[in-house]
This record gives structure tokens, sequence and C-alpha cells, in this order.
């Protein structure tokens, strides 16, 4: 339950994190942000990085501001800092029902926004805001910089399209106009456990119908995505119980869901009908 | 690989002079180098909370912080709570309430607690119960524990 050694490297800007990344990713070194999976995984010796490079002292990660018309967050900025809404409008509040869900309150103080969507869980309550919203993440390495769109970035369980020498160094959520309504629900045994199923929902309300329906879905395949069919469903309706219901069930549809010991394909699809509806139940204004 | 560094952490206000590995994780030195053991290790995975420390006025838990990261910041744990003889609120209140019996999760309980009602003195008592869901305890069935935070959570927006 100790972690193997390694050596520690503490970069106090985003080119010495990049030049560490480029030396030392090939011997099996990696980032460390937050720490609150890699340390974990660290204790049960399911990794034993040689070299870690802590991004914890690097000035300005931790920022977190409106650039345009998206959030920037930096590689740094805590779950904790979500607690309050950080920005006016929709998306504040929306991070901020979310994020209560991440966890739990000591976790939430040191993991990091950017930490999550790098280690792809596919329960993660980021990724699944990132794919729902449609993120652009900000990937910098020696070789330069690319913006990935999310649906890009996730490939499957804990699996990213970051290159070994690439570091997250900010993901960006595109503001939502002031009309938007969002519902999140997420189903788990206990409070703070990985979600069993999760589904986020925003669309726009306009002369009593829903336009531009984004419904996203966690914890339930390899990794969260928008679920088209589900949102065909939705766009062009007028809200109402027996609408919610008909997005469940194409949402259930769609899915092609993770088994494991505990949850059969049959059970996973049933959470993400009953998700799907709570979170567009939520959504009414 | 396994070279050690030197660092100073503060705990409760006092420095100590340590040597320690990269993989030293901060509940470790702060028991094993700094022989402050009123902070217990349960799980060294995160899950259990036993080992919650505040770092720089923050609940954390120090299984899942490495010891070098905390260096030069302000660490308190359970051995900085009471003032002499005087027990903190949050300790004499778990004492009334009941909110231990056999005391193995207590000192990570109290930090995550004064922790959060420091920064958030005015929490709700429904945001109060998802904060105390943090750590697990396996005697009192939490109600005591409850009991016990909201008990002093009046007493230390009163002082």
């Amino acid at each position: 339950m100790k972690p193997a050694p390694f050596t520690r490297h503490v970069p106090k800007t985003i080119d010495e994190v990049v030049s560490a990344l480029a030396e030392f990713a090939p011997q099996d070194g990696r980032i460390l942000a937050g720490g609150q999976s890699l340390v974990p995984i660290m204790a049960f010796r399911m990794a034993r990085p040689t070299h870690l490079i802590d991004i914890n002292e690097v000035e300005g990660l931790d920022r977190i501001a409106i650039d345009g018309d998206y959030l920037s967050i930096g590689a740094r900025a805590r779950h904790g800092a979500f607690h309050k809404p950080v920005i006016d409008g929709v998306l504040g509040k929306l991070l901020a029902f979310v994020v209560s869900h991440i966890a739990h309150y000591p976790i939430r103080m040191r993991g990091t926004f950017c930490g999550s969507l790098a280690h792809a869980d596919p329960s993660s309550e980021w990724c699944l805001v990132a794919a729902t919203l449609g993120a652009q993440l900000v990937v910098k390495s020696v070789r330069g910089e690319r913006i990935v769109a999310v649906e890009d970035f996730l490939e499957g369980i804990m699996s990213t399209s970051l290159a070994e020498d690439e570091f997250l160094a900010e993901a960006r959520l595109p503001l939502l106009p002031a009309d938007t309504q969002f519902g999140f629900y997420e189903f788990s045994r206990r409070a703070g456990d990985f979600a069993m199923a999760a589904a986020l929902v925003t669309y726009r309300l306009v002369d009593g119908v829903i336009v531009d329906a984004h419904v996203g879905i966690g914890g339930a395949e390899d990794r969260p995505r928008r679920i088209a069919e589900a949102e065909a469903v939705l766009n062009g309706q007028a809200p109402s119980p027996d609408l919610f219901v008909a997005a469940g069930e194409a949402a259930a549809d769609a899915v092609e869901p993770l088994e494991d010991i505990l949850t059969t394909a049959e059970y996973r699809c049933d959470l993400v009908r009953a998700v799907t509806r709570r979170a567009l139940e939520r959504s009414l204004p | 690989m396994t070279d050690k560094t030197n660092i100073t952490l503060n705990i409760n206000g006092r420095n100590h002079a340590i040597s320690v590995e990269s993989r030293r994780t901060l509940a470790d030195a702060i028991r094993e180098e700094c022989g402050q053991t009123g902070t217990h290790i349960g799980c060294e995975h995160g899950v259990c909370g036993a080992c919650t420390v505040l770092v720089s006025g923050e609940p954390v838990r120090s299984c899942l912080m490495f010891a070098q990261q905390a260096a030069g910041k302000e660490i308190r744990t359970v051995e900085g709570l009471a003032r002499g003889d005087e027990m903190h609120p949050m300790q004499r209140t778990f004492m009334e309430n009941h909110g231990l019996q056999c005391g193995f999760c207590t000192p990570g309980f109290l930090m995550l607690a004064v922790g959060v009602l420091e920064k958030e003195p005015d929490i709700s008592d429904h945001d109060l119960v998802d904060v105390l869901s943090s750590n697990l305890c396996r005697c009192t069935g939490y109600q005591n524990i409850i009991k016990a935070v909201r008990a002093a959570a009046i007493e230390m927006r009163q002082s």
C-alpha cells in the first residue's frame, strides 16, 4: 500500500513541464496534478511511474476565466473551485450542481478538472460535462500546441488521444445561452461512489418547444458521449412526461452498455433509461 | 531514485526538519518522521478519511499527498485542536454526543468538520451531512457524529 519509488520533478513554468515530459515520459514519467486517482493507483502498485512531473507549483495553472465565448479552465483548477458558481449564468450553475457529485469534499480540495479528463474514467462527471457541452482541449508539448475536440480526445476506458509527451494544459467549455435549461442525474449506490450511470441534458425552450438538445450519458459506455437518438426525440417537441420517457427509451436503446460483475447489460440500460428521464425532469424551469 | 530530500513540515505551528523520499506520503511523514501519531492511517488509498488533516486550511487526505508537496505549508492535525487543557468545541461535542466509540476514525472526522466549518460557518445541515459522508465510521452509525458536529457548528458560529 506504499507507492513504489519515483523521482519527483517540480517545474515552475509550462515550458519546464513540457520539456520534463519530453525527457521523462519515455521512461514512464507522468504528470502529477491533484493525485486523487493517480496516488491510489500507485498505492495499489497498479501504476509504478518512475518519474512524476508535479505541476502543483506552476504559476497560473489554476486559472478559471471567460475568454471570448468559452470558459477557460486551467490544468490545475481544482474541483472545489466549482462549489460556488465560477461565473454568472447557466454554465456556472451547471458546474456547481455537478461538482457536488464528484467523490467527497476532501478529494475535491485536491483533484482537478483537467486531471479528470486526462484520467478518462468512463464514469467521470467532468468527462460527461465536457462531452455533453462540446469541450475543446488545449494540448501542449515541446512540439507545439494543438486543440482537440472532446470526442477526439476521449478514446475509451482510461484512454485518451494524448501522446505520451503531451500535457493537457487547458479545457475550454462553451458558454451557454441565458435561456438554457439543464438537468443532471447520477445513480450510484453510495454518496461519492463511481456513477453506475449518469445523464446531463441541456436545451433551450423557444416558443414552448425544445431546441438544440444535448443529451450526454456517462458511466454506461467506455466513455461519455452525446446520444443523438435521444436528442432527436426531444428537438422540436414541447417538454412533457411522455416525451421524457421516450427520450430515456431512445438513450437506453442507443448505448452499448459496459458490463461488470455487479451490472448486467440489461440493468445498465435500465439505469440509462432512468437517469435520462430524471435529468430531463430536473431540467424543467 | 530512493534519495531523500530535506524538507520542513510545519505542523500545528511547529517546524519539523525531516528527510524523506519523494514517495513518502504526508500521512506517513506526520506519524513516522514527525512523531505526531494522532493522525490515523486506515485504507491508504483515500477512501476512509481517517488520515484527514488540514493543509493551508483545507481538509485533505494526507495519504493521497506526498510529504514533499506539503513542505512549507501550514499543516494542522488533531494535536493542534485543544488549547492547553481546554478541548476544541468539536472535541467536546463529540464526547458529549457519543460521537465516537473506538475512536480510530475520530481524528479524521474532527479535522474534516473543523476545516469545513472554519471555511463555511453557515453551511446548511443538509450540506454538512454530505460533507460527513466523506469519512467512514464503523461504530457509531453516524447519527451521533452528525449531532456532535451540528452542536459544535452552533458554538463555533457564536465564538
